[in-house]
């Protein structure tokens, strides 16, 4: 029994060392994410409290809140999804209704998938051109657009994803009763796919509200509450970015306790749309 | 059944105006995804007319930024983009690996679920928090234990010395690339995932079945089967690490400068728009930054572009 050929005992520790070596990232990983979450906590509670939620971003060296930029990202983030849910779901739907194999469906496919991944600075920049110059000064309009091109790419994919897993015979079914096909999109296919569409917005929504870059050369920052959205306009991760990086102690733990709302609102948008797609499969 | 015929007439006539209107709505929209991707191309060249001009191929060679001087380069961001990203692929590339390996292969059914929504929830925290985090947390700890070993060590070897000396900052481009590899770790891993579960279960039986080891299925069977969609999965990975800004803004020192260490500040071409573009005076010096958002626009274009068509080809495989 003990006599292991050499052979055999070599590829058992080659094997080993996968399986160690894979047990050993997986930890990292984990771990990474916890670690993080760990920090953010340890640094961020002690900024947590009311007067962050009712009081207005301070000058150096003095005691404040976070209430504008709070205001701010919330406002563009809202703006942001209302401009860009509809024009991908309008063109998910073209996808996967219209376009499905045809050449031009193929290339929009192409383009958006690029999109998805592009770098969101490039998006500032792309903004900053064809807005803030234009008009003139930065603006929340800006900022809200140049997130609006960040939910576009999100939503497109999650439509037609969606949109191609409801049953054909529904449709079939649908336009045999006489309905028309818009009628059959809106009110069968829209109906079946809605968990899933949903989903895909909360992921987008999820994703710019933590946006920085596409921020910075549009909306820029405001240190004074404003809805003005012709204005520049304050927003969680420019502050972050802005105050973590000064020398002020105030500042810094400022931008903790923004950085521990951002992560956990986004985390809680997450794992809701991962539960919101669960359904989706159940009641199926 | 007049009356229902009377009532269904309108309807029927619906489709006349709803589908041709519907239709062209939705048309509209998948165009606007096209025009928005042209429009920044036409932006960014547009913006960065100027700058090439003046400088012309120069631009790509000249590591010199000097806004007094008005004399600008891309060569210290351009170099510092690749080595960050470099770095982030050497690490990111195996933990992805070993992630992609442990759920598809070692972990009980019951684990697979959570622990992919943990992998995915690191890709969902945003790059601000990786860079603060960075900045506070990672950065002293990598000046204080990390890097003095480093130059402690590798630092003394003959030849490959130079690229890990110098004094531990922990800002620097090692830094910028060890966060960029864990950032990038989740997209990789869940593609490396999703291609390795298109392996047809009866080939990985029969080679477990002749006595091979979880080693040898994945290296033999699994990652040959798999190629195209794994370098894919990489490609679209290395695409997010070269576009990837606040994280490293926060930890790369922002020196634009090509050093030799590794250890070093500098700067990439993302964090370089993101610190000075607002700050940025003169027509030469924007236009300077916007040819590098469109050096990186042009990269980043290639990479993904690249990356699509071998997850294309790869699912097109998995079809058949």
């Amino acid at each position: 029994m003990s006599a292991v050929s050499p052979i055999y005992a070599r590829r058992k520790r080659a094997n080993m060392l996968l399986v160690a070596a894979a047990l050993a990232a997986t930890t990292i990983a984990v771990a990474w994410l916890f670690v993080i979450l760990y920090e953010l906590l340890l640094n961020g509670l002690s900024a947590l409290g009311p007067t962050l939620f009712t009081q207005m971003t301070p000058p150096p060296g003095s005691k404040g809140g976070l209430l504008n930029p709070i205001m701010g990202s919330i406002l563009m983030t809202v703006i942001g999804t209302l401009i860009g849910a509809p024009v991908g779901i309008m063109a998910g739907t073209y996808l996967a209704e219209y376009g499905q194999h045809s050449r031009i469906a193929g290339v929009v496919r192409f383009i958006n998938d690029i999109l998805l991944s592009a770098p969101s600075i490039i998006v500032g920049l792309f903004v900053y051109d064809i807005m803030v110059l234009q008009m003139g000064h930065f603006s929340g309009w800006a900022g809200s657009v140049a997130l609006a091109i960040l939910v576009v790419p999100v939503v497109v994919r999650t439509t037609e994803d969606m949109l191609t897993l409801v049953p054909n015979g529904l449709r079939e079914a649908a336009t045999a009763l006489g309905a028309p096909k818009w009628k059959v999109i809106v009110t069968v296919a829209y109906r079946a796919a809605m968990q899933g569409m949903l989903t895909g917005i909360m992921l987008a929504i999820a994703r710019i509200a933590g946006e920085t870059a596409p921020l910075l050369f549009t909306a820029l920052n405001n240190q004074f509450w404003t809805t003005n959205l012709n204005a520049p306009m304050a927003n969680l991760p420019v502050v972050i970015f802005q105050f973590a990086m000064s020398p002020y102690a105030d500042w810094q733990s400022l931008a903790w306790g923004g950085a521990l709302l951002i992560t956990f609102t986004i985390l809680i948008l997450n794992i809701t749309a991962r539960i919101v797609a669960t359904w989706s499969s159940f009641s199926r | 059944m007049t009356d229902i015929a009377a009532r269904q007439l309108p309807r029927s006539s619906n489709g006349k105006i709803g589908d041709p209107l519907f239709r062209g709505v939705a048309t509209f929209f998948a165009v606007l995804v096209l025009v928005i991707l042209s429009g920044v191309m036409i932006a960014l060249v547009h913006g960065a007319l100027p700058a090439l001009g003046h400088f012309g191929f120069g631009f790509l060679l000249t590591d010199s930024w000097n806004p007094v001087t008005d004399k600008f380069g891309a060569l210290a961001p351009i170099v510092g983009t690749l080595l960050t990203s470099a770095i982030a692929m050497l690490i990111g590339i195996p933990l992805a690996f070993g992630v992609a390996v442990f759920i598809t292969e070692l972990c009980p059914v019951w684990l697979k679920r959570p622990l992919s929504t943990i992998i995915e929830l690191l890709a969902a925290v945003p790059s601000i928090i990786y860079g603060i985090w960075g900045l506070f947390v990672f950065a002293p700890f990598m000046q204080s234990y990390v890097e003095p070993a480093i130059v402690n060590t590798l630092g003394n070897v003959p030849g490959i010395g130079r690229f890990f000396a110098g004094p531990p900052l922990g800002i620097g481009i090692l830094t910028a690339g060890i966060i960029l590899g864990i950032m990038v770790l989740p997209f990789i891993s869940s593609i490396m995932r999703d291609v390795f579960e298109t392996v047809p279960l009866i080939l990985k039986e029969s080679a477990y079945g002749l006595g091979s080891t979880t080693w040898e299925v994945m290296w033999q069977v699994v990652l040959p089967f798999t190629r195209i969609g794994v370098v894919g999965g990489i490609m679209l990975g290395l695409g997010r690490a070269l576009g990837e800004t606040m994280a490293v803004t926060f930890v790369i020192g922002n020196a634009h400068r090509v050093q030799t260490s590794i250890l070093a500040p500098g700067t990439t071409i993302s964090a370089s728009l993101a610190n000075e573009f607002t700050e940025a005076v003169g027509d030469l010096y924007l236009s300077s930054l916007f040819a590098l958002g469109f050096i990186l626009f042009v990269i980043t274009f290639i990479v993904l572009a690249i990356a699509k068509l071998m997850l294309v080809q790869m699912s097109k495989r998995a079809g058949t």
